[in-house]
């Protein structure tokens, strides 16, 4: 393909930079090499073209470029990544460029980055249940293969613990093909190192494909990152067939990289600073997940955000929770108690769990005992806020019983460790354990028959019931 | 789009001959120059690979054009030829049952054109124009028609008869007219001379621009309640048919799964349901779904009634807002036959988004958060699309519009759930709270209202019960005296609260968790109202005689715990039919209050001996 080149730069903007009359070869969207002075290269991408000017975004930044002297080719190609079976276990930048000296990747194919939106009519709903051995996640927020579940952190909160615990734990149904992408967008050096060492010890061998951008790597990097670790996990799902696990740390950092680009390119601002397509940005990362008919494999995915200043509300998780089918939040307070995962049950949710759980699938009783749950350590809440102000002795016996219950919830049911692997039904049995504390009128969500069969089971002896 | 009357279309000649060229790209949008001949709103061909887009802005020789389709690989100079037509949709046999994207393209076809993905540029009928169906015609040579006149109708699917009615420009005496049998989508129903004395052909499928709402005779009031099955809907905010409803609520509190509720259980003979910028799976949901599900009154597959839009939330954005208007548009077509149609659109907010997102790029001025000034403008025009009334035919239909809203941090004071609150009728908040203690559906009693209800309320008494009237405002009053008790249990405990304001937080608390709960999965998915009434009759009952025997001395812990008071929240996983067991629950609970009553009695009598 022919491929044309420019000299000259007529305006450099933070990452972008203006070309006077690319022609009629430049395409929207095309991939451009940089050339600085001094011979070396830098990737970019056109982003608005017309008649008179091409603005193209330079990954890597703009610095030390000499607007007279540099060159612009065009490569005739949109933002692509080259991906074989032998990408497993390899390790690659932000941008998809082999970063482990191990050489290129041969063979197999080159995609666009950006993919294409799934036809919903192909989409198969995601109804297999993953089983994480963490009982919160089990019981309380499913994890299902097929799925977008992020986890809404906070910095200093453990959640790369908490990804690590279920990409290693995770067992699918089954043995079919498993195989992780790790994406690291922004992230701190020791983070990056944590994550891989513990991903390749403690999983199982070699099934690991890394896309790192570090924290001191460029900011316009970020928007490419897991771009191309999604295309790597299309590529392995619905071509190789395997099951992967997509996780993706920090969305937050990736993110920020997309609000610094907006308003270097002048857009204007929605909320907080962030672009007004934000939405249907992210959206075309995490709807890049599920299962299809027709292919065996699936995309799961587990992106990681931290909240800035734990809070909900501010425009990046709360647009994540809008696309993401649920969400697993993290709690500085349980944190702070000594309980680890510090899950905080009753803002995680996870949508596809309905369908996944119950007969056939984990055990007939997990909805309603999920429900009943929910319902018992909501009133927990209630009734902890009463005790700070009239004090624990002065509460009502059904307040203290909640109470009670709320103590064996977290710290028999939440907490558990960090390589501890528990199976759903002894987890079912000790919901339904703690929640005998309670009284039996407290109990609405689940049928009268759930309740003969479970309660009177597990307290035949105790006197109470004679 | 290869729809057969569009080629005889008068303007054809013109279309081929416009030529424009692409003189800049900025995301979905184009602009173009040599567009003096294309008309403002007119759907154009972009680019050679025909990426379809809609002219939205024209200034000298140059035009603002938004692309359906992803613009990535577009260069200048690329052409861009006309349509004639302003975005329009195919109306005809063959729609029920149909998966749409946000521009009418059937997302099947595309699968089967183009495998898993959407590639850009694909060009698809919206109704297979071979596809034959069964007619019955009911006019012949020489019958005169007019707007609204029955050409004839097809049994579409065992729910539906399709009643093909004269669109509304025809008028004259029909010259020909198809015969009893096998018609084409494609095919002709009659062919009609005018007052011009120029014979016109009524194709069996018609074209309707989408942003022109269809005509009808005239409007009603609506007064008959849309029966959802949901208890908190049903019993407290009902909706009436051809009524506005919202649904704004933070992410997770529940909107798609209501949505999809009301989809399944509402008495409306068609739905439409718009997946407006939302996620795929969901989609998915419907679709594995309602071919499975019974419609409760029919028995049949809920399919049959049913047609998906989808835009999600990773397809181009410009199709996004397309998409709202594509769905209002199927749904009066449906109206016009004498139907009741339900339209659900999720969610409203990503339709507003889209606005905005085109809106900054074309640098217009931003009003509030940068949402375009003319927000509220359109989201009247789609509200007011909504109504029951009388068709051209004569007679009446009702299209109900249910608009789920996102609100950002779910604060219910942003743009969007602001202007919508002002052009609906009927509120359904969702509360975070309610949500994280998976009290579903999490539609908030206190801030929710519903203008229909007195409305609809002589529909209730005459076919439910006489009392259902007084029972609502009864529940209505102890849910808002129960929020003033509980903000002082809050304060102090509930144990030194009086005895009759105890019963009233317990008879508030059964209303919650026995009535105005309800899983969306199992058996009470789908509540009578019926049900709803004997399980709301059954607290008020147990409230009204509690407070009786509470003002003889009773004390509360007497009246409250046993097992038939329990019992009163696993009403619910009775079926209504089984009525034996809601008498026999029934007088158990009146057994306990008896006997309560008495040993009370028996007690002060004692006591004085």
């Amino acid at each position: 393909m022919p491929q044309s080149e420019y000299l000259g730069v007529t305006q450099v903007n933070g990452p972008f930079i203006l070309v006077d009359n690319a022609g009629s070869d430049a395409f929207y969207g095309e991939l451009v090499e940089v050339r600085i002075p001094g011979g070396k290269t830098r990737k970019g991408r056109i982003v608005s073209l017309s008649e008179k000017a091409t603005l193209i975004q330079v990954f890597a930044g703009t610095d030390r470029l000499i607007p007279n002297d540099t060159r612009v080719r065009l490569l005739g190609k949109a933002l692509e990544v080259q991906l074989s079976p032998t990408i497993i276990g390899r390790t690659f930048n932000g941008l998809g460029e082999p970063a482990d000296g191990c050489g290129v990747v041969f063979g197999g194919k080159r995609v666009d980055a950006n993919g294409l939106p799934l036809n919903p009519i192909a989409r198969q709903y995601p109804k297999d249940f993953i089983h994480t051995g963490i009982s919160a996640i089990d019981t309380l927020t499913t994890l299902i293969r097929g799925q977008k579940l992020p986890i809404f952190s906070g910095n200093g909160l453990p959640h790369n613990q908490l990804a690590v615990q279920i990409a290693t734990q995770a067992r699918l149904m089954g043995s079919e093909d498993f195989a992780v992408v790790f994406a690291g967008i922004g992230i701190k050096h020791d983070d990056a190192a944590f994550m891989i060492k513990e991903l390749s010890e403690r999983g199982r061998a070699n099934n690991v494909v890394t896309f790192l951008n570090l924290a001191d790597d460029p900011v316009i990097e970020r928007i490419a990152t897991p771009r191309m670790a999604l295309s790597a996990a299309e590529y392995l799902a619905f071509e190789l067939g395997y099951h992967v696990l997509v996780i993706i740390t920090d969305m937050t950092s990736y993110c920020e990289a997309v609000r610094e680009l907006g308003v270097a390119a002048g857009e204007v601002p929605s909320r907080k600073g962030y672009p007004a397509y934000l939405y249907s940005d992210l959206a075309s990362l995490y709807e890049r997940a599920g299962v299809v008919h027709g292919a065996t494999g699936s995309v799961t995915q587990l992106p990681i955000l931290t909240m800035p200043n734990d809070d909900i509300t501010h425009p990046i998780p709360d647009l994540t929770g809008y696309i993401t089918e649920g969400q697993i939040v993290l709690s500085r307070e349980l944190d702070g108690k000594g309980i680890y995962p510090p899950i905080d049950v009753l803002t995680s949710l996870s949508r596809l769990m309905k369908d996944g759980i119950g007969k056939g699938f984990t055990r007939e009783d997990h909805s309603g005992v999920a429900s009943q749950l929910f319902a018992s350590y909501s009133r927990v809440q209630d009734v902890r806020s009463l005790a700070s102000v009239v004090g624990e002795d002065e509460l009502a016996k059904a307040d203290k019983q909640s109470l009670k219950f709320g103590e064996f919830f977290e710290n028999r049911f939440l907490k558990q460790g960090r390589d501890e692997d528990r199976e759903i039904g002894y987890s079912l049995d000790m919901a339904w354990e703690i929640l005998s504390s309670l009284p039996r009128g407290d109990l609405t969500r689940v049928s009268l028959e759930e309740i003969k069969t479970h309660i009177a089971k597990e307290t035949a002896d105790s006197p109470s019931e004679a | 789009m290869a729809d057969v009357q569009r080629k005889s279309g008068p303007l054809d000649s013109d279309a081929r001959s416009k030529i424009g060229r692409v003189e800049a790209v900025n995301g979905p949008v184009v602009h173009a120059n040599g567009m003096s001949g294309f008309g403002m709103r007119e759907m154009v061909h972009v680019g050679h690979r025909r990426l379809l887009g809609e002219i939205i802005h024209m200034e000298g020789d140059s035009a603002t054009i938004q692309v359906y389709e992803e613009t990535q690989g577009m260069k200048i100079g690329e052409i861009v030829s006309g349509t004639a037509e302003t975005l329009s949709v195919s109306l005809g046999p063959g729609l029920i049952g149909g998966f749409f994207d946000g521009i009418g393209r059937p997302l099947s076809e595309l699968q089967e054109m183009k495998g898993i993905f959407i590639t850009p540029g694909l060009e698809v009928p919206m109704i297979d124009p071979d596809k034959t169906w069964d007619i019955h015609v009911e006019i012949k040579a020489g019958d005169m028609i007019s707007q609204g006149s029955l050409l004839g109708t097809i049994q579409e699917t065992p729910l539906l008869l399709h009643r093909v009615v004269c669109p509304p420009d025809v008028e004259g005496e029909v010259v020909w007219s198809a015969s009893d049998g096998k018609i084409k989508s494609g095919g002709l129903v009659a062919k009609v001379r005018n007052a011009l004395g120029r014979v016109v052909d009524v194709p069996l499928t018609q074209r309707w621009p989408v942003r022109t709402p269809r005509p009808y005779r005239e409007r009603l009031l609506p007064n008959e309640p849309l029966i959802t099955g949901q208890r908190v809907i049903d019993g407290l905010f009902p909706l009436a048919k051809g009524g506005t409803a919202a649904v704004p609520g933070g992410f997770g509190t529940g909107k798609t799964v209501t949505q999809h509720q009301l989809a399944k259980w509402s008495d409306a003979q068609v739905v439409v349901y718009i997946g407006c910028g939302e996620r795929g799976n969901e989609m998915t949901d419907v679709l594995e779904q309602f071919p499975i599900l019974e419609d409760p009154r029919s028995g049949r597959p809920l399919m049959e009634r049913t047609i998906l839009i989808a835009n999600t939330s990773n397809m181009p954005v410009a199709a996004r807002e397309a998409s709202i208007y594509t769905g209002i548009t199927i749904a009066e077509y449906f109206r016009d036959m004498g139907y009741d149609v339900a339209l659900m659109a999720d969610s409203t907010s990503r339709w507003a988004e889209a606005l905005r997102e085109i809106s900054g790029r074309l640098e217009e001025i931003p009003a509030e958060e940068g949402f375009p000034a003319y927000l509220p403008s359109r989201l009247a025009e789609f509200y007011e699309r909504a109504g029951r009334v009388v068709t051209l035919h004569g007679d009446n239909g009702s299209v109900s519009i249910i608009g789920a809203v996102s609100p950002p941090g779910g604060d219910f004071t942003e743009p969007v759930t602001r202007h919508t609150k002002r052009f609906i009728r009927c509120f359904w908040g969702l509360d975070r709270n309610l949500a994280n203690a998976r009290h579903y559906p999490a539609i908030s009693w206190l801030d929710s209202y519903s203008e229909y209800a007195h409305e609809v309320e002589g529909w209730f008494e005459g076919h439910v019960d006489h009392r259902w009237g007084e029972l609502r405002e009864k529940a209505r009053l102890i849910l808002l005296e129960d929020e003033r008790v509980q903000q002082v249990i809050r304060l102090v405990g509930e144990d030194v609260l009086p005895d009759d304001q105890r019963l009233l937080a317990y008879a508030a608390y059964l209303l919650k968790n026995a009535y105005l709960q309800q899983t969306a999965y199992g058996s009470d998915s789908y509540s009578s109202p019926e049900k709803g009434f004997s399980i709301l009759d059954m607290i008020i009952h147990f409230y009204d005689r509690g407070l009786e025997l509470v003002r003889q001395g009773v004390p509360i812990s007497l009246i409250r715990e046993n097992d038939a008071v329990t019992e009163i929240t696993h009403l619910r996983e009775f079926s209504a039919e089984d009525s034996s067991s809601f008498e026999r629950a029934r007088k158990r609970l009146d057994n306990h209050l008896d006997r309560v009553g008495v040993e009370r009695t028996r007690e002060q009598q004692g006591g004085r001996q």
